[in-house]
């Protein structure tokens, strides 16, 4: 017999990244007992990678800034396919989120002294000071130069582990186990040594973040293989919006093997420009009709607002069409590719080495070390080239935006791992407000729901033993292929066929593939034991790729409209008279994926009325 | 293309006793156009060795993870352009890669750092006040944000002497806990004190400044200027200078 142990807490989070560690804060201020499941240690997971910012509309930049043009900017930016409440409760408490992370550690950058609102007064000196970015209209995002990320990440850290929370590191969670309907624990196996777990936990959290490794071309570390997407699906949660994959404009394309690390918005919220191969701005010809009287339509006018921003007044002009929302701008330079524009190695030429080298080095000093290193660019010299990079999925577990609770009781999921606050596009910012806001709100009410229940629900002997087996099987397999050449067809045939550019044919082929792939998948062989084996481990990741990959490429294909991050070549213009009107719904019944369209929740007239109401019209 | 290049990989597992045993397995791989360390690396799973263990996660260098010993200098394998490890190799030569050495080994390239999230929880954390939105100007946040920059890949520690050669884990903190330590010392807000600490329990004393940290921090942090000369003079101050002693019992310091 196998040997697995046995763990007990009243909550378990899986996932250590912003929203875990938000989470397992809260469940155990709250004086529940706390396990901290995570693929990597303490400290790597995937928020340490954000760049930008937080958005957060504190208004200390700009005082003209309040939670409800935040609640506009978002919805607008989601294509209005957003669940409105949980845009409402982001906007409104992000502000205290980010307030609290200061008053555990955090250093943002701060506001200097002698600056003006709009209203002429002076801003408040020495006070957290907020950036520009996509789609916000007013400087919102607070931030650590470009290295955002890392100070959320570690100030997280440092309170969790004073909180009383249990970590158990480089575990990866390969099923949870229901009992009557009900989330009882999950399966686990440690990575490092190849032991074999059982958690028993009155509640679960899933904060297992995105699913972009399932991409070629992505900005995601090897965690990205989306099991949390595909644990829940597994439980029978209902999954939302799948669709909607955000490719981020600006990753880095050469050299090969930096393909699709993220250069972040902040260039552009700095005044970094973008350009074909003829030297053109080509941004100028792609703005949308509901974006147009918000920017800039001439160089003179872009100018003018990045000069303001340069010398840190509040910005009286338009401004540059290079920070329109990251659907628009990725669609743009995909389009000036199509059209034979493109920079020497297959991009576009983002520029900006025209503004003093110095300040250059001060507001984006990760960007400038990362070209200098791996590109051997100066980008205090010359222009950086960049393309479209998979970055960030809309979709996730539905779940209610107060409680965060799934459809499947006793789990609950935030940050990446739901879905909701984003709609059809993500603003720039909003992920990592996102991942603090309903981060605490899945602890709170997780750790309220463990207190209300008597012991631990039973595991089934059975349901065990089959993980067990399945979880073992690849090593028992003496010949097969290596599972890396599985994971690498799978993530060329997405990117060629459920990329930015969809078609139905397409999609089609790749749900045939898919079933290909996976049948694959099942047969590998990666050799060696269970001691830190990179090959068991891909191999086992396979099935959740598959099974992510398969909800993609489903919903894309009932959805036969463009809309935000969903782009269908035969279907190109957004419909709003009823596509605009559904969010989609997968789950699984009886071994099979079924998908069905479920109407937006009604927004309330209040809250309606803060909307673009040219937006609405329009697509009526 | 088409330029092929020989890595030498420490491959193997501790005995029962935790010393390393293992051998050193070559593998030949060929170039691609800007390539890093960490790529061939993950050439060579692909290709041949899908058990080859090693760690990563961002490959950018903000995360810390892929920290490794590329012909014998402690590195992140994500940072590290083989253009410039081919020109340092001699002619014929393979390219040594082994696990920081510092660290109990648990496989291949990946080391046992569970000392360091130990002794991180024993730090007292920030003590601020408790209103909201504080103010401090951007010189006082620019002092703590280089420390802050810290990716915790261990390098400091791995290369330190008193940690590698003279293995005094449990006497002594290390750089990274240093350079910790200074962020909250130095915090615009923070109302601690943890100096009686950083001279007992840490060890600051064993120190002696030789630099070696500060040349293999990928964040570029001055680690032994700007973080640990000045916890020594503070504790200098504290615990040493007469005058500062006297003041304190005449009730003109605290």
């Amino acid at each position: 017999m196998t040997d697995v142990r046995n763990h007990q807490y009243d909550v378990l989070v899986i996932g250590a990244g912003g929203a875990g560690l938000r989470a397992a804060i809260e469940a155990t201020r709250d004086g529940a007992s706390v396990a901290v499941i995570c693929k990597s240690m303490l400290g790597k997971a995937h928020t340490v990678m954000a760049e930008g910012g937080a958005a957060a509309a504190l208004a200390n930049k700009d005082p003209r800034d309040s939670w409800q043009t935040h609640f506009r900017d978002t919805m607008k930016g989601g294509k209005y396919l957003n669940d409105w409440r949980m845009a409402e409760i982001h906007a409104k408490e992000s502000p205290d989120r980010i307030r609290e992370l200061e008053q555990w550690g955090a250093i943002f950058d701060r506001i200097p002294p002698g600056l003006k609102g709009a209203d002429g007064k002076p801003l408040k000196a020495g006070t957290i000071s907020q950036r520009n970015f996509g789609g916000h209209t007013y400087p919102r995002l607070a931030h650590i130069g470009d290295a955002t990320g890392l100070e959320l990440i570690r100030t997280l850290q440092d309170r969790g582990i004073h909180s009383g929370m249990d970590v158990f590191m480089e575990y990866t969670v390969r099923r949870l186990f229901t009992t009557d309907g009900r989330v009882s624990g999950c399966f686990a196996y440690n990575r490092a040594d190849g032991t074999l777990h059982t958690f028993q936990g009155k509640t679960t959290i899933l904060a297992t973040g995105g699913i972009t490794r399932c991409w070629a071309v992505c900005s995601g570390s090897w965690e990205y293989t989306g099991e949390g997407h595909a644990l829940a699906y597994w439980a029978g949660a209902e999954m939302g919006d799948m669709e909607f994959v955000q490719f981020h404009p600006t990753g880095m394309i050469w050299p090969p093997s930096v393909r699709g690390i993220l250069v972040t918005e902040g260039v552009r919220g700095e005044g970094g420009v973008l350009t074909n191969s003829e030297g053109e701005r080509f941004m100028f010809n792609y703005v949308p009709e509901m974006y147009k009287n918000e920017f800039a339509d001439t160089q003179q006018e872009a100018q003018a607002w990045v000069d303001e921003v340069i010398a840190d007044v509040t910005a009286t002009q338009r401004r540059p069409p290079e920070l329109l929302t990251r659907d628009v701008v990725a669609k743009a330079i995909n389009s000036e590719k199509k059209a034979g524009r493109a920079s020497e190695h297959g991009g576009v030429y983002l520029d900006i080495s025209w503004r003093d080298e110095e300040q250059v080095k001060k507001k984006l000093p990760g960007m400038y070390h990362q070209f200098k290193e791996l590109a051997a660019v100066d980008i205090t010299k010359e222009p950086m080239e960049v393309g479209p990079t998979a970055h960030y999925v809309m979709g996730g577990v539905k779940v209610d935006p107060v409680t965060q609770e799934s459809s499947v009781p006793g789990l609950y999921a935030a940050g990446e791992a739901a879905t909701g606050l984003h709609g059809a596009n993500r603003l720039g910012g909003n992920s990592l407000t996102d991942l603090l806001t309903f981060g605490k709100r899945a602890g709170e009410y997780a750790a309220k729901a463990a207190a209300e229940t008597d012991g631990y629900l039973e595991i089934s002997q059975t349901d065990i033993d089959a993980v067990v087996a399945e979880t073992l099987a690849p090593l028992n397999r003496q010949e097969g292929e290596n599972p890396a050449k599985v994971v690498e067809d799978l993530r060329e045939m997405m990117q060629e066929k459920a990329g930015i550019i969809r078609t139905g044919a397409l999609l089609e082929e790749a749900l045939a593939d898919l079933d290909e792939l996976e049948a694959r998948g099942e047969k590998t062989a990666p050799g060696g034991g269970r001691i830190y084996n990179p090959g068991w481990h891909q191999a086992l990741e396979i099935s959740a790729m598959a099974d992510i990959s398969r909800m993609c490429a489903l919903s894309a294909l009932a959805r036969e409209e463009s809309r935000g991050a969903h782009t269908r070549d035969d279907f190109p213009v957004p419909d709003r008279s009823h596509w605009g009107k559904v969010n989609s719904v997968i789950w699984l019944e009886e071994g099979e994926m079924k998908i069905r369209h479920d109407p937006c929740p009604p927004i309330s007239a209040e809250l309606r009325a803060l909307l673009d109401a040219s937006d609405l019209s329009e697509e009526e | 293309m088409g330029r092929e290049v020989t890595f030498r990989v420490f491959r193997g597992e501790p005995d029962e006793d935790g010393v390393p045993k293992g051998e050193l397995v070559d593998y030949t791989v060929e170039m691609d156009e800007g390539m890093v360390v960490l790529d061939v690396i993950h050439k060579i799973q692909a290709e041949s060795a899908p058990d080859l263990s090693c760690r990563w996660n961002c490959k950018a260098g903000k995360c810390g993870s892929c920290s490794a010993e590329v012909n014998g200098k402690a590195r992140l394998m994500c940072m590290t352009r083989m253009a410039d490890i081919e020109e340092e190799t001699p002619e014929g030569e393979p390219v040594l890669i082994k696990p920081m050495q510092a660290f109990p080994l648990v496989k291949d390239l990946v080391a046992d750092v569970s000392w360091a999230y130990e002794l991180n929880k024993t730090i007292p954390p920030l003590t601020g006040p408790e209103e909201k939105d504080w103010v401090f100007s951007q010189e006082e946040a620019d002092r703590v944000q280089e420390f802050r920059s810290c990716i915790e890949c261990m390098l400091c520690v791995n290369t330190c002497h008193v940690l590698r050669e003279h293995n005094m884990f449990d006497e002594f903190a290390g750089p990274r806990f240093f350079v910790r330590l200074a962020d909250l010392e130095m915090h615009p807000m923070d109302a601690g004190d943890r100096l009686e600490m950083v001279k007992d329990d840490l060890g600051i004393g064993y120190c002696n400044i030789t630099r070696c940290c500060t040349d293999v921090c990928p964040a570029g942090i001055n680690i032994t200027d700007n973080a640990i000369i000045p916890l020594k003079e503070r504790v200098v101050t504290e615990y040493y200078d007469p005058l500062a002693i006297l003041a304190k019992k005449l009730g003109l310091r605290k």
